[in-house]
């Protein structure tokens, strides 16, 4: 078998390029600050280092709208194939500012949660939160800077070393068993991975996503590599039937740490996904794997919503609802994946995709928020007994029922141009089924969410006390994501110039 | 005593039957840490398979490549930390079980 040759690297670093590494490296050096200080300046540092990670993020933002070219930055000014490449495309930079933004957001809510206690006496805890909670931000924008997939498996396993033990931050023992299946469920993925990117490097020899695309070919063991690497990623996207970690725990978690699991965390692995089905293989063809996601996307949908409606407590109701949330993300495969004559629809498939994961993100972290404030003032979360809450604590459930309104894809919000955009690329590409399940998708979302709000807005029979006071600061950091959450429908419905931004074709013309 | 195959072929065979072993504890055993076992076995299979990818080499005409030894080396650091975090868990687990089960059994003999 002949092998094909790697080309060198078609571009060197850009200007703006040593803006990827300060991305990674900003919040590393916030966990070192954190922990050489001690924890009576944690919360200060953490929250500092989540500013300028966010200022980061926009610079790098517009770096690319400026130039309209990827941002790359070679490490230590090797080309791969032999050395490493940090790239951000459309896509990379959209997610790097949407993690950029719930991270900073998520860091306000648990400010005051995870601080200091001066009168106490030196605890781990908290320090533990925000480290995670840096840590997390400086593995997600490795995964989305990452353009070789060893890289990338690094980075995953970051992500899952930090979600990993948010979950079972408050050491009880259920939470802690939740945290151990995630662990294992996450292994098992991560082996596959490495499997697959062994099977890639022995048919061509580089790893980097740029080069692969240049060479790859429809091979046979080219799909069992991708195969093996995608059902090693479904595990920790957390997609039917391999969701079953998920609920116990996003649910277990502290609310701060369910926001960020739940809205960002899936959606690391999910990103690595896209690329390889979409940046490492070869054009239109692998219509059959495709249509194996969608369906699996679609069981998601209808599993995850109808046990969404089942559920007793709040925060497993909104877990559950990630899972189905997630179906919807899988829709895009076989929807963009397009070729020749439907075009158009496969492009507008893939901005809905790119909303609908941003529109979900905004929503999910503000529901979560929504739960934990639910809690506080009420001790409990179950959905029985939430009859009039929402006179107790409106905010709280005005952030609840804008996320859930994207949820179930009304309009103006982001999950409605989302499910939008999908519907019209699934009618347009005559996969009429598809635009079925979204339908059915968006009518049992609006079941669940308003079985929470219904009782919780009405007038209840005996006044209920607030067990605890709620931080109006806090409820106004759900209320904003829920908005931004909102604010994505007005977005204008087209496909996305930005989004194409180093995508497809030009990837391999980068050189002027 | 000659084998029907070169090395290379040797590793890769024994590389897929400890994935296959390892595959099949980590689904069937409902232990932690025989899971934990099984994960690492899959993950001594994938090594030794880029063992087996270094050996043939994409390179021209090398000995070995260099390359998969050393994304092998960051994967046995990344395997050895995701084991000693679940054991850590699956520790603290059996603890907290202990503790809980010492409660229930105190008006025992």
């Amino acid at each position: 078998m002949s092998v094909p040759v790697a080309l060198p690297f078609p571009a060197d670093t850009t200007a703006g390029g040593f803006l990827l590494v300060l991305a990674i490296l900003v919040p590393i050096a916030g966990i070192l600050l954190i922990w050489s200080l001690g924890s009576r300046q944690t919360e200060r540092i953490a929250l500092a280092t989540l500013a300028v990670g966010a200022a980061l993020a926009f610079a790098i933002g517009a770096e690319l709208l400026g130039t309209a070219r990827p941002v790359i930055y070679l490490v230590g000014g090797w080309k791969p194939p032999l050395g490493l490449a940090l790239r951000a495309d459309g896509l990379s930079v959209a997610l790097i500012v949407l993690t950029a933004i719930i991270i900073a957001a998520t860091g306000l809510f648990a400010k005051g949660q995870f601080g200091f206690d001066p009168a106490g006496p030196e605890k781990r805890g908290p320090m533990m939160f925000w480290t995670l909670l840096l840590g997390i931000s400086a593995a997600l924008n490795l995964i989305f800077l990452g353009d070789d997939l060893f890289n990338l498996f690094v980075a995953i396993e970051l992500v899952t070393f930090t979600a990993v033990p948010l979950v079972c931050l408050d050491g009880r023992t259920e939470t802690m068993r939740a945290a151990l299946r995630y662990l294992l469920f996450a292994l098992l993925g991560s082996v596959m991975y490495l499997l697959g990117t062994a099977l890639i490097y022995s048919l061509y020899g580089t790893l980097d996503i740029v080069l692969l695309k240049q060479v790859v070919q429809p091979t046979p063991l080219l799909f069992i590599a991708v195969a093996l690497m995608t059902v090693g990623l479904l595990a920790k996207t957390a997609l039917f039937p391999l969701h079953i970690w998920l609920p116990a725990a996003h649910a277990g978690a502290p609310a701060a740490a369910s926001a960020v699991l739940s809205a960002l965390v899936v959606k690391g692995s999910f990103f690595i996904i896209l690329r390889l089905w979409f940046d490492v293989l070869p054009d239109g063809v692998s219509q059959f794997g495709t249509q194996i996601l969608g369906g699996l996307g679609a069981l998601a949908i209808l599993f995850g919503s109808v046990i969404a409606l089942r559920q007793a407590r709040l925060k497993l109701l909104i877990a559950y609802s990630t899972v189905a949330q997630i179906g919807y993300l899988f829709l895009v495969f076989p929807l963009a994946t397009g070729t020749g004559a439907s075009e158009p629809w496969a492009s507008i498939a893939w901005t809905g995709g790119v909303l609908q994961l941003a529109s979900h993100a905004f929503a999910k972290a503000a529901m979560f928020m929504a739960a934990g404030l639910v809690y506080d003032a009420l001790g409990h979360d179950r959905i029985s007994g939430l009859a009039g809450a929402a006179r107790i604590i409106p905010l709280t459930f005005l952030a609840f029922g804008l996320g859930g309104m994207s949820l179930m894809g009304l309009p103006p919000s982001g999950g409605f141009s989302a499910k939008w955009l999908m519907l019209n690329s699934a009618v347009g590409e005559g996969q009429w089924w598809w635009a079925l399940i979204i339908l059915i998708g968006g009518l049992l979302a609006a079941g669940y969410v308003f079985r929470v709000l219904v009782p919780a807005a009405a007038r209840p029979r005996i006044q209920i006390k607030a067990k605890g006071p709620v931080s109006r600061c806090r409820e106004l950091v759900a209320l904003t994501l829920a908005v931004i959450a909102l604010a994505i429908g007005f977005i204008p419905l087209e496909p996305s110039a930005m989004l194409q931004i180093g995508r497809g074709v030009e990837a391999g013309v980068l050189a002027p | 005593m000659t084998f029907p195959f070169d090395t290379a072929t040797l590793y890769g065979l024994v590389g897929a039957l400890l994935i296959g072993i390892g595959l099949f504890g980590l689904i069937v055993d409902p232990k932690p840490i025989r899971k934990i076992l099984a994960f690492n076995l899959i993950g001594a299979g994938v090594f030794l398979f880029f063992g087996v990818v270094a050996k043939r080499g994409a390179g021209a005409g090398f000995g070995g490549d260099p390359i998969p030894q050393a994304l092998v080396i960051t994967g046995i650091v990344v395997a050895f930390s995701a084991t000693a975090l679940a054991v850590t868990l699956v520790q603290r687990l059996s603890q907290e079980e202990a503790a809980a089960s010492d409660a229930d059994g105190k008006d025992r003999p």
